[in-house]
């Protein structure tokens, strides 16, 4: 009993610190920009490629990691300064749609290389040996992966916090974020932080990739679409526009999304004897085991709650949102 | 200007379709007659679309849930009673029982029946959805539908006892032809059309330009966009039922985010706000996305036409982002006027 809580709670700390990777760099280019970038899981799914293709070309590890970095960041930058920069300041929804466009435009991409070079539309991943396996936490198993993910989410996280607050340049994005005209008159400049911007954001994707390829086993180019909206409910609950409030968010979601999986079995995992047998069938008929089927509604019926009575997220305050 | 000769134009225009519906379906091209079909289906959605989010400024991002919802259900209303037992043995008594498959004559009235009770359910959804969610605004509004659409696939794929989950819901009746797709699809170009020049429209088009204006005279933000939302909810829901008894075999992978895509981009590059603007639209990008995808079978490099329409979206938003026709109406006393008078009025004309 106790330990089925203890699974899911690592199962929810693991899933969350994916969806952190994601919603902080989601945050970041909206704190900005005022962009919900929807390409942000197509990056995430560069990322994975990218890593597949580095490790079926034999590079080791650190290399493979070396290259998915520098790749995703390459392509997020360009897609900056391509597609979005003509319409910054743009309407809300141009910039939105566009994103949509550029996610077609990696995905489509994506599809056709992987095409030419012979590969199936679904493709196993690689995962290196050193992810693989179990990691056995007192009674817990708990796979590998997901310890490396938890640990690599809050590392991350940790160093971005510092990098935003201590440097120089993590303080100019922070102005930009309050207000980037009043950041470009003191002098700022903005291209360079939106540059900078982008690439932490690419860079954060590129690893959840990587880590996402590894626990699902199997890439195709449309994996980024679940995620990048898992995101944007991580930072809607966080508050969007701050990174800490993302990141919490994220947490949040992870924990939010394993209560389906989690009650759906309870009646199953019960001790015989612990509750009356008509308790046991009231459970058994509330809480089915195919209710763990319909988590993604579940969490996008939270979504819409969450828009409708707390649009400036856990932490912020009561408001509307305003009509542009 | 006399009431006939303003009926002059769209009179002319529905003659011609007709004459050139007969033509085709005498034919007997397949391939043309298909096209054609798949076009009218696409102006319902786009005009729907064009309705709830051109006209209100709330971008929707769930419409092709409707769609979905429009679809199924009018797919398991008309199911013939023999293979309803087969097919969905695990449905309640209650619809079981349902086949809406006679004729009167050569019309299949059944369908028709079934097409509008789908219909009004999904405007009934819509409303409660709406009521919710035509409070939000801006991009807000866009990832909240979009919510709707993931909620909607999620339910589509688990009720497995109605739609067969992710198998593929097959043997639809294939009613859908030539005519009664171009006759929904000109009844809802009427209605948007007529609505557009209503108060119900004015009011749409005011809380879009400026809510804080538009509530100091009264008009209120969320009657007109529940209204527009509804209205277009049933429309879409009648495309679906088109599309499912085209199609006649679908799943829910169809009804996602590919579609959605597809009918945002012909109604952005027509323009928001612009019924005829809709109709041009849709025909260029149907138009674009045929050809691109003859030259991906030729070339087999597939990927590539979604690639080449992305791109040409992109340049739409970056350097015309109003559409080919913005807010403005195609008229034809205008294109007339236009023709004969020798010099060409300035680019741009007033908006209607």
């Amino acid at each position: 009993m106790g330990e089925y809580f203890l699974q899911q709670v690592a199962n929810a700390l693991s899933a969350g610190s994916l969806y952190a990777l994601m919603a902080v760099g989601l945050a970041m280019i909206f704190g900005i920009l005022r962009l919900i970038n929807f390409a942000h899981g197509d990056l995430m799914m560069i990322g994975a490629y990218l890593a597949a293709f580095s490790l079926f070309a034999g590079l080791p590890l650190p290399a493979a990691i070396v290259t998915t970095l520098a790749g995703t960041i390459v392509v997020g930058l360009l897609m900056e300064r391509i597609a979005y920069r003509p319409i910054r300041g743009g309407p809300d929804v141009a910039m939105l749609l566009t994103s949509f466009a550029v996610g077609q435009i990696l995905q489509n991409g994506t599809l056709l290389v992987s095409r030419l070079g012979g590969q199936p539309v679904q493709i196993a991943f690689p995962a290196p040996e050193l992810l693989n396996g179990v990691v056995a936490i007192g009674t817990l198993t708990v796979p590998k992966v997901n310890v490396v993910s938890f640990f690599t989410g809050v590392v991350l996280l940790v160093l971005l916090t510092l990098f935003v607050t201590r440097t120089r340049l993590g303080l100019s994005m922070h102005a930009a974020a309050e207000d980037l005209p009043a950041a470009q008159l003191m002098g700022i400049k903005v291209n360079r932080v939106v540059a900078t911007a982008f690439a932490i954001a690419s860079g954060l994707a590129a690893v959840a990739g990587f880590l996402y390829a590894t626990q699902a086993g199997q890439i195709n180019p449309y994996l980024g679409f679940t995620p990048v909206l898992k995101a944007f409910i991580a930072a809607v609950i966080g508050g969007f526009g701050s990174i800490s409030g993302a990141a919490i968010g994220a947490y949040a979601l992870g924990f939010l999304e394993v209560i389906p999986t989690a009650l759906a079995g309870i009646a199953d995992i019960l001790p015989p004897g612990s509750v009356s047998p008509g308790v046991h069938d009231l459970l058994a008929q509330l809480l089915p085991s195919g209710l763990a089927s319909y988590r993604d509604a579940f969490v996008f019926v939270f979504l819409i709650l969450m828009l409708l009575f707390r649009p400036n997220g856990i932490l912020g305050g009561r408001a509307r949102e305003e009509a542009p | 200007m006399s009431r006939l000769s303003r009926s002059a134009g769209p009179l002319v225009a529905i003659v011609g379709l007709s004459l050139v519906l007969a033509v085709l379906d005498a034919s007997g091209l397949a391939f043309w007659q298909g096209l054609v079909i798949n076009f009218a289906i696409f102006v319902i959605l786009v005009v729907s679309l064009n309705l709830a989010s051109g006209f209100t400024g709330v971008f929707s991002l769930g419409h092709i849930g409707f769609m979905a919802l429009g679809a199924y259900i009018s797919a398991i209303l008309t199911l013939p009673l023999r293979e309803k037992g087969d097919y969905l043995p695990n449905l309640p008594s209650w619809l079981a029982g349902v086949h809406l498959d006679q004729f009167v004559g050569p019309l299949p009235i059944g369908w028709l029946a079934a097409t509008i009770i789908a219909g009004l359910l999904v405007a009934f959804v819509a409303f409660l959805v709406g009521a919710v969610l035509m409070r939000l605004s801006g991009h807000f509004v866009a990832v909240a539908t979009l919510g709707f659409l993931v909620i909607v696939r999620v339910i589509l794929f688990n009720a497995d006892d109605f739609t067969r989950g992710s198998r593929t819901f097959s043997n639809v009746t294939p009613y859908t032809n030539l005519w009664w797709a171009w006759a929904w699809a000109i009844l809802v170009v009427y209605v948007v059309w007529r609505l557009k020049r209503s108060p119900y429209g004015r009011d749409m088009f005011a809380q879009r330009e400026d809510r804080w204006a538009a509530m100091s005279v009264g008009i209120s933000v969320l009657r007109p966009r529940l209204l527009a939302f509804v209205v277009s909810a049933f429309f879409t829901a009648v495309a679906g039922s088109l599309y499912a008894h085209f199609i006649t075999s679908f799943s829910p992978t169809v009804f996602y985010f590919d579609l959605t895509f597809r009918v945002i981009t012909m109604l952005v590059v027509g323009g928001m706000g612009s019924v005829s603007g809709s109709i041009v639209g849709t025909a260029a990008v149907l138009a674009l996305a045929e050809g691109l995808r003859r030259i991906e079978d030729v070339t087999l490099l597939y990927g590539l036409s979604g690639i080449l329409l992305a791109v040409f979206f992109i340049l739409v938003i970056i350097f015309r982002p109003d559409g080919i026709l913005g807010q403005r109406e195609l008229s034809f006393e205008r294109l007339l006027a236009r023709r004969r008078s020798a010099p060409e009025p300035a680019a741009g004309t007033s908006p209607d």
